[in-house]
């Protein structure tokens, strides 16, 4: 699997997160994404660049266009060097949330994509990658 | 300060939310929103999000607190013209906007609050 094309976002406003939005679906376009891939790619990294305004503090957003054989895809990794999470499990419930959230960001975003994978240690920041295949 | 004009036609208050709403401007539109109701006794809330290209679980929220709201406040909301890929991510994102009531389009959407206005004046 090859990375051909690789940018970076600082996010922490939530004005970063409509531009991480905006970003995410030229990428998702140019990746040749159908239009309801496009949209749960956006609305995943909506939910996640939330999440690193609301509870990390601040992160960046990192975007990996892929191509593995005939295949095209688009992995978002979001980092954040905040608190961190004491129960991945539990944040990745439906309705879990220690903010005034709905607690559908983090289980939400894991249902809209095909790959996931989060990690996380109390005091040491959180780590979500996403990937989502043409 | 950046706002989402609000319009009166009757007894009812029409929004379109034309531009990609950071988290913000969606609270202050619920805000808006929620004063207006009560300053003209609107009987009706109609929401057109045509131009919305994802509506994720906040924007969903705010969906479901301005109906709620408007509902204490005696008002219907009716949300009209999302789009089918958004209604698909939204309802695999696990959220299904219990209580609010949708219309494909601002016509259908303005007959739905006229029959409630009659109705509840009987």
């Amino acid at each position: 699997m090859a990375v051909v094309r690789e940018d970076r976002r600082s996010v922490s406003s939530s004005e970063d997160v409509v531009a991480v939005r905006k970003l995410v679906r030229e990428w998702s376009v140019t990746s040749g994404f159908s239009l309801v891939d496009q949209t749960k790619m956006v609305t995943a990294a909506s939910e996640l660049a939330r999440n690193l305004v609301l509870y990390g503090g601040g992160g960046t957003v990192r975007l990996e266009a892929l191509n593995d054989g005939a295949k095209r895809g688009l992995r978002l990794v979001f980092e954040d060097e905040g608190p961190g999470i004491e129960d991945i499990e539990q944040a990745l419930r439906d309705g879990f949330t220690t903010g005034n959230g709905l607690g559908l960001g983090l289980g939400g975003a894991r249902r809209l994509v095909n790959e996931f994978h989060i990690d996380s240690k109390r005091g040491a920041g959180t780590r979500v990658a996403i990937t989502r295949w043409k | 300060m950046e706002r989402i004009p609000i319009l009166k036609m009757g007894d009812s208050l029409l929004v379109s939310i034309q531009v990609d709403m950071h988290d913000r401007l969606a609270m202050t539109l619920q805000e808006d929103l929620t004063n207006r109701i009560a300053e003209t006794r609107a009987r009706g809330v109609l929401i057109d999000i045509s131009a919305l290209e994802i509506v994720d679980s906040f924007i969903g929220r705010m969906l479901a607190n301005i109906a709620g709201m408007a509902s204490v406040l005696d008002a219907s909301t009716v949300v009209v013209g999302m789009r089918p890929a958004v209604a698909i991510t939204l309802v695999e994102l696990g959220l299904s906007l219990p209580g609010v009531r949708t219309a494909l389009n601002v016509e259908k959407g303005m007959e739905l609050i006229g029959r409630n206005g009659n109705s509840r004046a009987h």
